[in-house]
C-alpha cells in the first residue's frame, strides 16, 4: 500500500522483509560500528587527539602567567604592535591569549618538541585555527584549556580567529614560528 | 470555524480531503515559509556576493548583521513555518479528519508571526549581530532572545495540535489500522521538536533573563551544551520531516509502498531513540567536556541515527524502482530510473535532494562529527558547507518539490510557467551542490565561517591563503549565484501560480467526513513482498556506490588527520 495510505495489512509488523533490505542493513551496521571503534582506537595508537585538560581560570591570572613568560624568553618583537615573540624552553607550558582582537604573544616553538599550549580568552569566544596547518580549537573565556602540541613540520605559521567575535574579527590574525 | 459545523471538500484530482479549518492554516503556514525564504534568499546573495572576494560587496557591520538574519530566517522561520504547514497536512488531511483546535492553531501561527517580526526588528536595527547561535558573553537586546522564544513557543503550540489530531482521528475513527508511514515520519518530526524546543527554552530564557539584567553570568560552556541540545536536534526535526516528503512524493508520483513498513518505521523510531545524544558533534574542540561523553555521544547515538539514514536511503528509491519496475521498467539495472518523470519538478527535486542530502551532506556530516576529524574542520567554512548539503538540498529542495504538489490541490491553481518549474530543481540542487563541494574544499584548506575578508586587508600580521582556496571562493560565489537564481524561480512560480494561476475545480464543500476504509484501493502496485527479495537491484547498486564513496571519504580523512601536528 501507498506511504500516504494505513498500510494494508493491519498486522504490516509480521509482514516479510525483502532479502536486499537484511543484506544491507547488516552492512550498514557493520560499516557504522567500524566507525565507531576508530575513535578509541585512534585515541590508543593515533597521534592526534584533542586533550580536554580543563582548568577554570580568571582572565587576570592567565594574564599574569602569560606576563612571566614573555618577560622570561623574548627574543624579538614583531609588526607595527611590537608584539613580542617568545621562545620557551621544550616541554614547558606555554600560553597564549585570545582578545579583542588579536592574538598574544607570538610562540616560537622547536620542531618535533613537545610543548604544554594553555589557551583562553579575555572576553568572547574566539576559534584558534591554526594555518596552513588547518587544527582548530574552540577556545572559551574563564577555561584555561591545556592542549599539548608537536609542531612536526618547520616555518611560519598564521593563527586564525574563526568563532565570530564582533567587528574585528577578520583581523584577528597573528603568527607562529617553528624552528 | 466552529468544530460543530465541520466543513470538508474532496480534491476532485488527487482524491485528498481537505477540512476547511486546516486548509487555511495549512495554506498561510507554508505561504509564511515562502515569504522567509524569500527575505532569507535576498540575504543570501548579499552574503554570499560578499563572501566572494573578488566582489566583496557590503561592508563588515551589515555583513555580520545579514548573516545573522540569514541563519535566523532560513534555518528557524522558512523550515519551521512550511513544517507547521506539514503537520497539519499529514494528520488532518492525511487520516482525513478535522483539525483539533483550529483557533488554538491561529494563535500560534500569530506568536511565531510577533516572535519573527520581532527579532528580525532588533537584527536589524543593530542590536543583535550576535550570529544564531548567540554565543555568550557576547550580547544582544533581550527583545532577540524573547522573539525568539515567542517562535518557539508557537512551533510548540502547533506540535500539540498536530497531536490533538492524531487523537482527533483515532477517536473518530477516520481511518483503520495503523497511521500511514509519512504521518509516522510526521509524528517522529513532532517528538523531537518537542524535546528540541524543550532544550531551546532551558537555555534561552536564563539568556533572556541574563541580557535584561537579571542573571549576573551565564556559563559559556554549559551554554554550548544545551544550545546545541537544541540546534542540533532542530536538524533532525527537518531529516525526520524531509524524509517523511521523499515517501509522500514517492507514492504521490509512482504509487510507491514502502519496501517494508517495519524497515521503514524502525528506521524512524531510531532517529527518536538516539536523537538527544547526538549534540556533541557541535563540541567536539571544546574545552571543559570530557573524551568519553563526547565519543559515545557523538558515535554511538549517531552511528544509529546513520544506520536510520542509510535505511531510508535504500527504502525510498527502492520503492520507486519497484514500483516502476511493476509498471514494465524492468529492463536492465536502470531502466526504471531513465523512464522516470525527469520533467515533472516534484520528481525530480525530490530525487536531487534524496542524492544531494546522501552523498553530500550525510558523508561530510559523519565526517565531521567524528571526534578527532573534528579538528581539522571545526569553524572553517566546510561546516556552512556541510549543512547547506543538509538543510538546503536535502531538507529546502524536498519542500520545494513538494509544492509543486500542492499547488493544485490545496491551492486549486494550475501551475504557470510549467517551463520554469520544470527547470528549477535543475538550477538550484545543481548550484546548491557546486556551492557546498567548493565550501567544503575551501574549509579543507582552512577558510574559516561567518568571516568578512580572507585577505585580511588591513590587519597587522596577515596571512595569506594558498591560491587554491582563493580559486574555490570564486567557485563558491559564482554556484551560489545560481542557487540563488534557482531559487528565486521558486518563489516567482509558487507566488505567481498563488496570485495569478487558472483556478481549478476544487470540489464541493460539505459536512461529510469520508473516512478511509481497508482495503484502500489506489496503490498502482500489487501487495505482497517483490519478487522474492532481490526486487530492486539498481537501488542496490546505488547503495553500493555510496557506500564505497563513503568509506573512502571517511579513511582519506583519517589519513590527512595523521599528517598533521602531534596533540595530546
Ligand atoms: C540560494 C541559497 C543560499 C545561498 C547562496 C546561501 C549562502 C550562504 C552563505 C554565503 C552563508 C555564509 C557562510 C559563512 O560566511 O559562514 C550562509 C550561511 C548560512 N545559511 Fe545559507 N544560503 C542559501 C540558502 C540557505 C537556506 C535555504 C538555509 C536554511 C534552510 C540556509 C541556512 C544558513 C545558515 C543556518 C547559515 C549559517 C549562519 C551562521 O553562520 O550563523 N541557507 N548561507
Ligand atoms: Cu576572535
Ligand atoms: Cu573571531
Amino acid at each position: 500500500m501507498s506511504a500516504i495510505l494505513p498500510p494494508q495489512h493491519r498486522i504490516w509488523w509480521k509482514q516479510p522483509v525483502d532479502k536486499i533490505e537484511i543484506v544491507w542493513i547488516v552492512i550498514a551496521f557493520v560499516w557504522c560500528m567500524i566507525m565507531f571503534f576508530m575513535m578509541p582506537y585512534w585515541h590508543v595508537f593515533g597521534k592526534q587527539n584533542l586533550s580536554t585538560e580543563t582548568y577554570r581560570v580568571k582572565p587576570e591570572l592567565f594574564a599574569k602567567a602569560t606576563q612571566e613568560m614573555v618577560d622570561k624568553y623574548t627574543v624579538r618583537t614583531e609588526g607595527p604592535n611590537k608584539v613580542p615573540v617568545v621562545a620557551p624552553p621544550a616541554g614547558s607550558d606555554v600560553y597564549l591569549i585570545a582578545r579583542l582582537w588579536d592574538w598574544w604573544p607570538i610562540l616560537e616553538l622547536e620542531n618535533g618538541k613537545s610543548y604544554r599550549l594553555n589557551l583562553t580568552s579575555m572576553d568572547y569566544q574566539h576559534g584558534f585555527s591554526l594555518q596552513p596547518e588547518n587544527i582548530n580549537i574552540q577556545i572559551l573565556p574563564g577555561y584555561q584549556h591545556v592542549v599539548t602540541v608537536t609542531p612536526n613540520r618547520t616555518g611560519q605559521y598564521a593563527i586564525v580567529c574563526n568563532e565570530f567575535c564582533g567587528i574585528g574579527h577578520h583581523k584577528m590574525v597573528s603568527r607562529l614560528y617553528v624552528k | 470555524m466552529a468544530t460543530a459545523a465541520a466543513q470538508y471538500r474532496i480534491c476532485p484530482r488527487t482524491g485528498l480531503q481537505f477540512h476547511k479549518s486546516a486548509e487555511a492554516l495549512i495554506k498561510v503556514n507554508a505561504v509564511a515559509g515562502v515569504v522567509a525564504l524569500l527575505l532569507g534568499g535576498v540575504l543570501a546573495l548579499l552574503i554570499t556576493l560578499t563572501r566572494w572576494q573578488a566582489v566583496h560587496l557590503i561592508d563588515a557591520n551589515e555583513f555580520y548583521l545579514i548573516l545573522t538574519a540569514h541563519g535566523l530566517d532560513m534555518l528557524v522561520v522558512w523550515i519551521i513555518f512550511f513544517e507547521m504547514a506539514i503537520l497539519y497536512f499529514c494528520s488532518s488531511t492525511l487520516l482525513r479528519c478535522r483539525l483539533a483546535t483550529p483557533r488554538l492553531a491561529w494563535f500560534a501561527f500569530a506568536l511565531m508571526v510577533i516572535g519573527t517580526v520581532t527579532f528580525n526588528v532588533v537584527i536589524f536595527t543593530g542590536d543583535a549581530t550576535v550570529m544564531m547561535t548567540s554565543y555568550p558573553p557576547m550580547p544582544a537586546h533581550p527583545a532577540f532572545y524573547l522573539g525568539l522564544i515567542l517562535f518557539a513557543v508557537g512551533a510548540l503550540i502547533g506540535c500539540f495540535i498536530f497531536l490533538g489530531t492524531l487523537v482527533v482521528a483515532k477517536a473518530e475513527k477516520t481511518y483503520e489500522g495503523s497511521v500511514p508511514l509519512v504521518t509516522f515520519g510526521a509524528i517522529t518530526a513532532c517528538i523531537i521538536a518537542i524535546f528540541t524546543i524543550a532544550s531551546g527554552a532551558i537555555i534561552l530564557i536564563p539568556t533572556f533573563l541574563w541580557s535584561a539584567g537579571y542573571i549576573s553570568h551565564i556559563d559559556p560552556a554549559m551554554y554550548r551544551v544545551i544550545w546545541w541540545a537544541f540546534g542540533h536536534s532542530a536538524q533532525q526535526i527537518n531529516v525526520a520531516a524531509h524524509i517523511a516528503v521523499w515517501y509522500a512524493i514517492a507514492a504521490i508520483v509512482f504509487g510507491a509502498k514502502p519496501m517494508s513498513e517495519r524497515v521503514s518505521r524502525f528506521a524512524f523510531l531510531l532517529y527518536i531513540l538516539f536523537l538527544q545524544l547526538a549534540s556533541a558533534h557541535h563540541i567536539l574542540a571544546d574545552p571543559a567536556v570530557g573524551t568519553e561523553w563526547k565519543v559515545f555521544n557523538t558515535s554511538y547515538a549517531m552511528y544509529l541515527a546513520v544506520l536510520a539514514s542509510m535505511l531510508h536511503g535504500l527504502t525510498v528509491p527502492g520503492a520507486i524502482e519497484a514500483a516502476q519496475r511493476a509498471k514494465g521498467y524492468t529492463k536492465g539495472l536502470f531502466e526504471w530510473l531513465r523512464k522516470a518523470p525527469w520533467g515533472n519538478p516534484v520528481f525530480s527535486g525530490m530525487f536531487i535532494s534524496l542524492i544531494g542530502f546522501g552523498f553530500l551532506g550525510g558523508i561530510s556530516g559523519v565526517m565531521m562529527g567524528t571526534e578527532q576529524l573534528n579538528m581539522i574542520i571545526h569553524n572553517t567554512i566546510y561546516v556552512p558547507g556541510h549543512f547547506h548539503a543538509t538543510v538546503v538540498i536535502g531538507t529546502t529542495l524536498a519542500f520545494m518539490s513538494l509544492t509543486y504538489f500542492l499547488l493544485p490541490t490545496l491551492f486549486n491553481r494550475e501551475l504557470i510557467l510549467p517551463g520554469w518549474a520544470k527547470l528549477q530543481p535543475y538550477v538550484f540542487g545543481l548550484g546548491m551542490g557546486a556551492f557546498t563541494l567548493a565550501m567544503m574544499g575551501a574549509g579543507t584548506l582552512g577558510v574559516p565561517r561567518r568571516h568578512w575578508d580572507i585577505t585580511f586587508a588591513g590587519a597587522a600580521l596577515p596571512y595569506e591563503f594558498p591560491g587554491t582556496a582563493l580559486l574555490m571562493i570564486a567557485i563558491f560565489g559564482i554556484a551560489g549565484v545560481i542557487a540563488v537564481i534557482g531559487g528565486a524561480m521558486y518563489i516567482v512560480v509558487t507566488v505567481g501560480t498563488i496570485l495569478f494561476g487558472k483556478k481549478l475545480d476544487a470540489g464541493a464543500y460539505s459536512t461529510k467526513v469520508t473516512p478511509l476504509r481497508l482495503p484502500v484501493q489506489v496503490s498502482l502496485v500489487e501487495d505482497g513482498g517483490h519478487g522474492g527479495g532481490w526486487g530492486v537491484p539498481g537501488t542496490f547498486v546505488f547503495a553500493m556506490v555510496f557506500l564505497v564513496a563513503f568509506v573512502l571519504y571517511y579513511f582519506v580523512n583519517w589519513k590527512y588527520l595523521s599528517t598533521v601536528w602531534g596533540l595530546s
